[in-house]
């Protein structure tokens, strides 16, 4: 396939033009013994090939059947109108707001999405979005150790696993000590804190599903002098009570549960939100209101002189793109919902984690409801979460985000709920856990 | 004219749209946990289902984008994002990424060939499709240099990366965010890298030095095998910000220039949508003696099976969760494979054609061109004398075609960067042309036209000052009248 | 553009004033508000620090750009212009007087006479 139009003709007239003799000539400034270097690509298909060789693929994958998978990312329902309207073609094929004459339909959603994000947490001041919630949250840590100008970072071992790897990746070369608060059991216990702690980073609901003392946790921090970071599900502040109400300085997370495709984890957005009083040392794009030449309310990216293409090495970070699309998704999901919509949305999804654990028990089992959870729990289970994951799969279920060693919970999987799962559903799961021997006899269970 | 309304404005108490699953019976507050409850609901929009494909279809009207306008922004590639991209990522779209990989076999298989391909194209020899934009992968290359220079025990030693004073942004804000100094190299009159500052400035306290090639200029850096033979006798690696990588794509590569480390930029070269401002996505690639340290996961090949390898004890760890922005990377391999390796050299042939092209028509305008060569994708020009870029940029919007990137490079007073690309026809380029001498002609009748534009478009110029002097950051709630 | 002759400069576009009891008074040049254009923010230092001359001690942020602000002589910072938060755009209006930033109580006397005079600024401007 080709996307250029040129004809011929065309590249005559450009050529007679610009007064060479060939395209090949145009690079004659590149190296002579580097050109046209073998590059071992296929050939060029046309689309119909094209997309029965991409479709071959898509056949490898399997994603139809129950679903229990959680760990971050849930396969809510998303109403069609949330893709129709979110991926029109003037928001997908549009760059950065820069010329705000022309980019209002942007600017304005983002300031749509700016304003839901601080209902959802109860704080003052959203970003335009950033890349993930394990991104967002390493750029919360930095964010911490600038405003406090200390040098120690403490996080939940409640984070996603994933998203205190990315951390760590961001603080290593800054020199930055990060230190982990242990659980005990389900939630996080007391943290070591000290007067040279910048931040103490807490995962609600956390990465195993269980509800964290947030209130107490916030004052801990507080008392040494830190910022307080909740981590959170932005659908679970539909019933859960917000950042705002218990006292966090910054909230972040990952948006995908806000109406964006799972997508293999990728893209949904990442998001930010915090007090007033952080808003010089806030990283990202924002929006701002303010009113053109004849009085007209218009939007604009505003602040941006703490951004890396003013400020280069002195800027608050290197981030550059935020993730506008995936942000509008939301946006656009969250209007299609309501108020109401998004809280069902959560509820369902709540009553449906609580109906399976019951039935989980009722056939025997051992789910962990020692502390209260949301929409995922721990099943301990009698042999390795990977081979059981496999298991459940070839028996046409998807179910079971290993829970790593770390959690001294030996041979255990979360499982998760959505609204969308049925009675049946659960039923197959079941199924599916006793003819692969998952459940754990009583002699070797632990704790 | 009547502003153009909030949803939060279009909504009314009680109005509503889509309806999920309903939720059964069930005493939330006993299983969560009064004291876990939110107190007081968000206040959302409540709004009929045409309410809302009202509210954003407007929106969209309200907006320029590659499918309706011409959208020549310098170091941007704002090529055509073709629509079978996006149909072959809607064939993955419900994938999970805790899938069983068993069940996931397609989606690993074509990061692993699209991670071959970057090889291929870039002259690379391992990739990691992690980061989720240019400036990620740029963040991801430096820890890189980073964690190889400390592996050697030059970690201490090696304090400092170099950059052109031309270079974006993101450069300097990566290398101080990977806790080094930056140190800026000037341009020379031709426009590229001056040698003999870049001989002085190099030394043993050195990590990298990050260029662009093509530079910010558009211009090809004619000494870089010099350049390069240079800083890796110093023991500096090199380091390629693959904004610029249509302008050679097919023709020469990275890895043979002598780069160690690139980061791609999907949504320019490989036509992953900007999105408005992201999601992008920015691959990082290494030659061999750095690939131990690429971020995890990198895809690898077992037997007949393929894997997230993610035992890999030097990397430089986790950049973000999953497996990075998995759904341009559908796209992105959709492209290169319809276009193949012939398809691929035509790009940066056609995108060097329209853009030298460009140049010469601007300049019989009377545009200004400070480094009058054969440029690559794109050029550097200044507007006639005695008018601001600004002033021009703004005027173009009247005309329905989206200006060239302003101000930057920041060593070229009153830059406009252009970068046409290679999807655009001659009679795209004519007219831009075209509206570009309307826009002259009427800023010589009329000294103030200019100052006043755009007349035409949804809203004026902005009140930037304001924005920022008094920022109003999210929509402030009217205050119920009766104090209920 | 002013450039007051009672006035002592650095080459980075900041004034000095010394003060009667011997502080210096510092904030940046009509010509550098004029570069900046409109200011919209203004990180100003805390009370207190110890500074080195050519340390950063403040940010001028405009729309589009931000500049940093170093400290023309050496001491401690006694006082700082905290009405600029409400109205930076001061600066603009009145760089030499109202739109002062900081402070300093000197610790070295000297540093502040190899500043440049009026004449020496005024140089530097027709350079660039």
């Amino acid at each position: 396939m080709r996307y250029h139009p040129h004809t011929p003709e065309d590249e005559r007239r450009a050529l007679e033009t610009i007064g060479v003799g060939s395209i090949r000539e145009l690079f004659d400034d590149l190296p002579a013994e580097l050109r046209d270097p073998e590059v071992d690509l296929p050939p060029g298909m046309d689309e119909a090939a094209l997309l029965d060789h991409v479709r071959r693929l898509a056949a490898r994958n399997e994603t139809r059947g129950p679903d229990f998978l959680g760990g971050g990312v849930r396969r809510h329902f998303i109403p069609s109108v949330t893709p129709h309207l979110a991926l029109q073609s003037e928001f997908v094929t549009a760059y950065t707001p820069y010329q705000p004459e022309v980019s209002q339909g942007i600017l304005q959603a983002t300031f749509e999405y700016q304003t839901m994000m601080c209902e959802l947490t109860g704080l003052d001041v959203s970003n335009a979005s950033m890349y993930d919630g394990a991104s967002a949250a390493a750029e919360a840590a930095l964010l911490a150790v600038r405003h406090t100008r200390r040098e120690r970072v403490i996080v939940s071992r409640g984070v996603h696993p994933e998203t205190r790897e990315v951390i760590a990746t961001y603080l290593r070369p800054l020199g930055v000590r990060l230190d982990v608060a242990e659980l005990s059991p389900l939630t996080t216990a007391e943290p070591n804190l000290g007067d040279d702690v910048a931040g103490v980073i807490v995962q609600q609901p956390n990465f195993l599903g269980y509800l964290e003392d947030m209130r107490r946790l916030t004052d801990a921090a507080h008392a040494a002098g830190a910022l307080m970071v909740a981590v959170v599900d932005p659908l679970s502040l539909a019933l859960l009570a917000p950042p705002g109400e218990y006292g966090a300085d910054v909230a972040v997370g990952d948006g995908q549960t806000l109406g964006n495709p799972a997508s293999f984890g990728g893209p949904a957005f990442g998001f930010m939100v915090v007090r007033e009083e952080l808003l010089r040392q806030f990283p990202g794009r924002i929006v701002g209101e303010t009113t053109d030449v004849d009085g007209r309310r218009a939007f604009v990216l505003t602040l941006q002189a703490r951004e890396q293409h003013i400020r280069r090495s002195k800027a608050k970070s290197n981030i550059c793109t935020n993730h506008q699309l995936t942000a509008l998704m939301a946006t656009v999901n969250v209007g299609a919902l309501g108020p109401e919509g998004l809280r069902e949305v959560a509820l369902g999804s709540v009553e449906r984690a609580h109906a399976l654990a019951a039935r989980l028990e009722a056939a025997g089992y051992a789910p962990l409801t020692g502390a209260r959870f949301f929409a995922e729990f721990v099943l301990p289970v009698a042999l390795p979460a990977e081979e059981l994951r496999s298991a459940l799969a070839r028996r046409g279920v998807h179910a079971g985000v290993p829970v790593p060693a770390e959690y001294g919970l030996g041979d255990a999987v979360v499982l998760a709920a959505t609204e969308r799962v049925s009675d049946d559903d659960m039923e197959a799961l079941v199924a599916a856990l006793d003819e692969v021997g998952a459940q754990r006899r009583p002699a070797v269970a632990r704790g | 004219m009547a502003d153009f309304p909030l949803i939060y404005e279009r909504s009314r108490p009680g109005r509503r749209g889509a309806q999920p699953p309903r939720p059964r019976e069930f005493d939330v507050a006993a299983a969560l946990g009064e004291e876990n409850l939110r107190t007081e609901a968000p206040r959302l929009p409540e709004v009929s289902e045409l309410d809302l494909v009202r509210h954003f279809t407007q929106l969209a009207h309200r907006q320029f984008s590659i499918d309706a306008n011409f959208y020549p922004l310098g170091s941007c590639t704002m090529k055509y994002n073709p629509k079978v991209n996006e149909e072959a990522a809607r064939l993955f779209q419900d994938l999970h990424p805790y899938q069983a990989p068993e069940t996931a076999q397609g989606a690993l298989q074509l990061m692993y060939e699209l991670q071959a391909d970057l090889c291929a194209i870039t002259g690379m020899d391992a990739f990691s499709l992690q980061p989720a934009a240019g400036a990620h992968g740029e963040l991801a290359g430096v820890l890189m240099i980073r964690a190889y220079h400390e592996s050697r025990g030059e970690g201490e030693q090696r304090r400092v990366v170099l950059v052109p004073d031309s270079a974006h942004g993101t450069n300097p804000a990566t290398a101080a965010m990977a806790g080094y100094e930056v140190r800026e190299v000037p341009t020379d009159a031709t426009g590229e890298v001056d040698l003999a500052a870049f001989q002085a400035a190099i030394g043993p306290d050195v990590a990298a030095v990050m260029l662009t090639n093509p530079n910010t200029l558009g211009l090809f850096e004619r000494r870089i095998l010099e350049l390069a033979r240079v800083a890796h006798e110093a023991g500096a690696l090199l380091y390629y910000d693959g904004a610029n990588l249509n302008a050679i794509l097919g023709r020469v590569r990275p890895g043979d220039m002598g780069f160690d480390v690139v980061h791609l930029n999907l949504h320019k070269t490989f036509t992953t949508p900007h999105g408005g401002g992201g999601p992008g996505t920015g691959p990082v690639g290494v030659k061999a003696h750095l690939a131990e340290f690429l971020p995890v996961p990198v895809i690898a090949k077992r037997g007949e099976e393929y894997l997230a390898d993610v035992d890999r004890p030097r990397s430089i760890g986790r950049l973000r969760s999953h497996f990075g922005n998995f759904g341009n990377l559908v796209r992105a391999y959709t492209y290169i494979r319809a276009l193949g390796r012939e398809g691929l050299r035509q790009v940066s042939g056609y995108a060097v054609l329209n853009a030298n092209y460009l140049r010469v028509r601007l300049k019989e305008l009377g545009f200004r061109v400070p480094f009058d060569r054969v440029n690559m994708h794109e050029f550097v020009a200044q507007p006639p004398e005695g008018l601001k870029t600004l002033d021009v940029a703004k005027a173009l919007l009247d005309h329905g075609m989206h200006p060239m990137t302003v101000y930057f490079p920041l060593t070229v007073k009153e830059a406009m960067m252009i970068e046409p690309t290679e999807t655009e026809s001659l009679e795209t380029l004519d007219a831009y042309v075209e509206a570009l001498r309307q826009v002259l002609e009427r800023a010589a009748a009329d000294p103030d036209y200019l100052k006043g534009a755009p007349y035409e478009t949804p809203v004026r110029r902005l009140d930037e000052v304001k924005a920022a002097r008094q920022p109003v950051l999210r929509y402030r709630f009217p205050e119920p009248a009766d104090g209920a | 553009m002013s450039t007051p002759e009672s006035l002592r400069y650095a080459a980075t576009h900041e004034w000095a004033r010394k003060d009667d009891d011997g502080t210096v008074v510092v904030g940046i040049t009509d010509f550098a508000q004029d570069q900046l254009g409109d200011v919209v923010f203004v990180e100003l230092p805390e009370v207190g620090r110890k500074v080195v001359k050519g340390d950063t001690l403040a940010v001028i942020e405009s729309v589009k750009t931000a500049s940093d602000i170093y400290a023309p002589v050496s001491g401690e910072v006694v006082a700082v212009n905290d009405a600029l938060d409400a109205k930076p755009e001061t600066i603009n209006e009145s760089p030499y007087e109202d739109g002062w930033l900081f402070a300093i109580a000197p610790s070295n006397e000297a540093e502040y006479d190899e500043l440049l005079d009026a004449q020496g600024y005024a140089a530097t401007l027709d350079e660039g």
